[in-house]
């Protein structure tokens, strides 16, 4: 089947199977790899993207599901040449290790601060509590998020970290 | 030795808090997962595996799967036996099945492999796959396999007769039982450190390519031992080891998953040789907590040995190994039970021993990974709670008890019963400042409020000492390969540098961490240095990342090979400066004459000369590269104080960790920021275990724990803000006074969680409950205990 969406702000047409994964969809299809497949059981939330602005695991959303609406993927967060707060936040207060998690968790803490801009720490445990990291224990994560809601205006990528 | 930390650098060059080099790719979703490698033409991978834990199979039939369109290939065992391939060796010189042919030997495990154009393909062909089994009684139980008369699960072995392993001991029986047979109190008490597994967001995967012309064979792999990897292969598959090319690209997570090699990576090979093409093959979920690497599974019985004063006299300790199916641990060749015998923990004790049986159970293969630095996860649990066990026999403070008890700071080099020799340590400051921070006293005087409200509130303490590094060669191999580290460093004419170490990171920050290290010795910030790891033809040969052995290891090759090129740096400025070598002085970053500081030359200016047109003195090549190998003369033994505290719900049973305080040494520290995320890991792998995780299985041998849904990992909700703190005790023989920290928190932190339960549950009469201590083993225990009071 045809299927047509935004993703990250451009028109994307493709064929694709009915049963297709959105995670699959972005990656394999599209190359998008920086969404990324952890569980079989929708329990991981490596796969979150924003679909029309709202957090959802990709890997429970078909491909033809999303079609006619607009995704966002981490590949997406940069506008203009500029970090979001939220991925800046991740290198200032080491809100990620191996990096697998952060993708997903990182566009989960974008949909809490769109929600809530100034969350507590609960509240950003829990909006990120259908995240699992394996490596950070969550601590540093909550600061990042800390972070990006003290930084709304994302300053320039900090010393030893630039690209 | 206490010191209080610098504050944090800008940009330090050397040691100091410095963002991760590795960070703005990450966050950018431009890493290089296995996962995102695609290369033109690939084809993709697919295991069947047995639905059953113990069965004969009687045919695979795989017509309708091979007729299926996009289905390239489908290879069995049968497939695979004439190539010599149906059956490789694991990490412990046992055998394991790559595809099995005689039997299934656990539920999981790899009966057939499918090669289709797309994974979806792929899958759909499993399904089509017609295999007849006739159904094993299984063997689930390791005390059962070893009764007489049990199904034997290795009959592949020629006379195997039972489903015992090995018999390991370590220390001195008799002394031990002379000890116990005078000691004033003994206490005993049986626990079980559960099935566990790593579980790394990322599962286990890889893409082969075969070049047509030249055979080359390259692999990317999730691999935490690249090299130790390639030469397992040209081992196993008879493959020119020149010609094979081992790459871990970014790995998302490790904790030891990554260091078997599995079936997995062994058919994707065959299938990429047989199509010609390069092929994919990624585990789901299920398959990676089914079938690799699990973690701990012992079942031990402690007896701890005390005057009544407190004074411990001797621990000793029976131990049934469950290692599954195949005995495919990661360990040392010498130590069946990895480092298991660092059960003395970190008192000083009059006698120890251990007997360990390692026993084939019908459950998947593995034993030692998880962030366990081989097994000491469970020798210090084991410790942990006895000591504890014993604090509540003689009606003591735990906390004192184990001050009393301690390594004494002059003790150290420490030799304990079972051999071991601890480098350094100043345990007793460790705990007391772990103490003071956390307000002990003043939690104790919390608690006694609360019991009098009937409320549950528990405080546990556990101190461990950890041995890391792996280790000096002529102890300490896998496969006959030594436990050295090798490291090379280029240092271009422009003076920025590339290291190539052989360990690799798995989300550790190696990139940061070594550039550290470079920088600290020869000045260069970390900007110019790049690290290499993860590649077989651009790396030196070593034994790769685990067992918390990338510091003491690979960052002690890097100190020394940097060293390396400061030494014919001075060389070469010695012929810049026209003086000689012996006249000059090292300042971080430059070489100038003594006494003149003004004549100097920088890393950068020597560099260039280096490659320059001065003239330099006889038997000197010119360039500054230079590489090592790193045999480390002993481990390295870190060492932490951990204190915790819980509430439970005595209505429901649930626990909630509301305070964990680590205090941890791990001597020189390099980027407090990456070894502070480090120990966070570890607290959280703390209450997983302890709380939530279990791989269980049935009477039939189905596992209980394949999914995310079944295997709960801990969430933000679950784990509390970290505390941390730190003493630094260096080394004395790193030759930076490092001693790695990777896994210090893993292993110290679940008996903290169990003992403050414990703690909690005293007023019921609890002196011990298994992990995970679920809200329903928690409320069952509470219970009990009503009953016995009632
Ligand atoms: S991949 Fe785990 S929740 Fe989507
Ligand atoms: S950073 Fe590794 S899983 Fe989160």
């Amino acid at each position: 089947m045809q299927i047509t969406m935004r993703v990250n702000g451009d028109e994307v047409t493709r064929d694709v199977e009915p049963r297709l994964l959105l995670v699959h969809f972005l990656r394999d299809h599209l190359g998008l790899t920086g969404t990324h497949w952890g569980c079989d059981t929708s329990n991981c939330g490596a796969c979150v993207v924003h679909m029309d602005g709202e957090p959802v695991k990709s890997c429970t959303v078909l491909a033809a599901m999303a079609d006619g609406r607009e995704v966002r993927t981490v590949e997406g967060m940069i506008t203009n040449g500029v970090l979001d707060p939220v991925q800046q936040g991740f290198m200032e207060e080491h809100g990620l290790q191996c990096g697998f998690c952060t993708p997903g968790m990182m566009m989960a803490a974008r949909a809490l601060l769109d929600r809530n801009p100034h969350p507590t720490d609960a509240e950003i445990r829990e909006g990120l509590s259908g995240q699992l990291c394996r490596c950070t224990g969550y601590a540093t994560i909550v600061r990042s998020v800390h972070w990006a809601a003290d930084h709304p205006a994302a300053a320039p990528a900090a010393a030893g970290a630039e690209s | 030795m206490t010191t209080v930390e610098k504050p944090p650098y800008e940009r330090p060059i050397g040691y100091g808090r410095l963002l991760r080099k590795e960070d703005p790719r990450f966050i950018r979703g431009k890493g290089n997962y296995i996962d995102d490698i695609n290369l033109p033409g690939m084809l993709y991978g697919a295991i069947l595996r047995s639905p059953y834990a113990h069965a004969r199979i009687k045919s695979i039939d795989v017509s309708a799967a091979t007729s299926l369109p996009k289905v390239v290939a489908v290879i069995t065992g049968k497939d695979l036996e004439p190539l010599k391939l149906a059956w490789m060796p694991t990490l412990s010189q046992d055998t394991q099945a790559v595809l099995a042919t005689d039997k299934v030997r656990f539920q999981g495990q790899e009966v057939a492999y499918v090669v289709a154009e797309d994974r979806y393909a792929a899958r759909d062909a499993l399904e089509l796959i017609d295999v007849d089994y006739e159904i094993l009684p299984a063997v689930v139980d390791p005390r059962k396999a070893l009764e007489p008369g049990a199904p034997v699960i290795r009959d592949d072995k020629e006379g195997k007769t039972d489903n015992h392993i090995f018999d390991w001991e370590s220390g001195d029986s008799a002394a031990t039982d002379a000890v116990f047979a005078a000691a004033d109190v003994v206490v005993k008490q049986d626990m079980y450190y559960p099935r566990s597994h790593p579980a790394p967001m990322e599962t286990c995967g890889c893409v082969a390519q075969v070049d047509p012309i030249d055979g080359q064979l390259t692999l990317w792999a999730t691999t935490q031992a690249p090299h130790a990897h390639r030469t397992v292969y040209a081992l196993v598959a008879g493959l020119p080891e020149h010609k094979i090319r081992v790459i871990a690209p970014d790995i998302g997570g490790g904790f030891g998953n990554k260091v078997g090699v599995y079936p997995g990576y062994v058919c994707t090979i065959v299938a990429a040789l047989v199509t010609g093409k390069p092929v994919k093959w990624m585990e789901d979920r299920s398959e990676n907590l089914m079938s690799t690497s699990f973690a701990r599974d012992f079942h031990m019985h402690g007896e701890i040995a005390a005057t009544k004063e407190g004074k411990i006299l001797g621990v000793r300790v029976n131990v049934i190994a469950d290692h599954g199916a195949f005995n495919g641990t990661a360990q040392p060749s010498k130590y069946p039970a990895g480092f298991f015998h660092m059960f003395t923990g970190s008192y000083d004790l009059a006698a120890a021993h251990c007997k360990v049986t390692g026993v084939y159970t019908n459950k998947a293969p593995g034993g030692v990974a998880y962030a366990c630095s081989f097994r000491i996860t469970e020798s210090v649990y084991l410790v942990e709670r006895m000591v504890d066990c014993l604090a509540a026999e003689l009606g003591t403070d735990p906390a004192e008890l184990r001050l009393k008890n301690l390594i004494k700071p002059e003790q150290f080099p420490y030799t304990t019963k079972t051999g071991w020799e601890y480098d350094s340590g100043d345990y007793e400051v460790t705990l007391r400042k772990a103490l003071d921070k956390i307000g002990y006293s003043e939690l104790r005087k919390e608690q006694a409020e609360k019991r009098q409200r009937g409320e549950l509130m528990g405080i546990g303490v556990a101190f461990f000492t950890e041995a890391v590094g792996a280790g000096p060669r002529e102890h300490m191999d896998i496969l006959g390969l030594g436990m050295a580290d090798g490291a090379t460093l280029r240092i271009h004419p422009t003076g920025k540098a590339v290291l190539g170490v052989s360990c690799q990171s798995t989300g550790q920050g190696h990139e940061t961490t070594y550039a550290q290290i470079v920088g600290e010795e020869l000045g260069i910030p970390p900007e110019d240095i790049d690290v290499v790891n993860g590649d077989t033809d651009r790396t030196p040969f070593g034994l790769g990342t685990y067992g918390s052995r990338s510091t003491p290891v690979s960052g002690a090759a890097t100190a020394v090979v940097a060293r390396k090129v400061r030494e014919r740096a001075r060389i070469v400025a010695a012929a810049m400066l026209e003086a000689s070598a012996d006249d000059l002085e090292w300042e971080k970053g430059r070489f100038f004459v003594k006494g003149d500081p003004e004549r100097g030359k920088t890393i950068q200016e020597i560099a260039m000369g280096a490659h320059g047109s001065v003239h330099l003195p006889d038997g000197i090549e010119g360039g500054l590269d230079a590489e090592t190998v790193y045999n480390p003369p002993n481990l390295t033994y870190p060492f932490g104080a951990y204190i915790c505290v819980v509430d439970v719900d005595a209505g429901t049973g649930k626990v909630v960790v509301r305070r964990f305080l680590a205090v941890d040494d791990c001597g020189t520290r390099i980027n407090p920021m990456i070894i502070e995320g480090q120990v966070h890991r570890g607290l959280t792998d703390g209450v997983g275990m302890a709380l939530m995780e279990i791989i269980d299985f049935d009477e039939q041998g189905n596992c209980l724990g394949g999914s995310f849904m079944d295997y709960l990992l801990p969430t933000a909700m679950e784990c509390p803000d970290w505390e941390t703190d730190f003493t630094v005790t260096p080394s004395p023989h790193h030759p930076i006074g490092a001693k790695g920290v990777g896994e210090s928190a893993t292993v110290g932190s679940p008996p903290c969680i169990i003992n403050a339960i414990v703690d909690a549950l005293k007023p019921y009469g609890v002196r011990h409950i298994d992990m995970p201590a679920t809200p329903g083993r928690v409320w069952e225990a509470i219970q009990k205990g009503k009953q016995a009071t009632a």
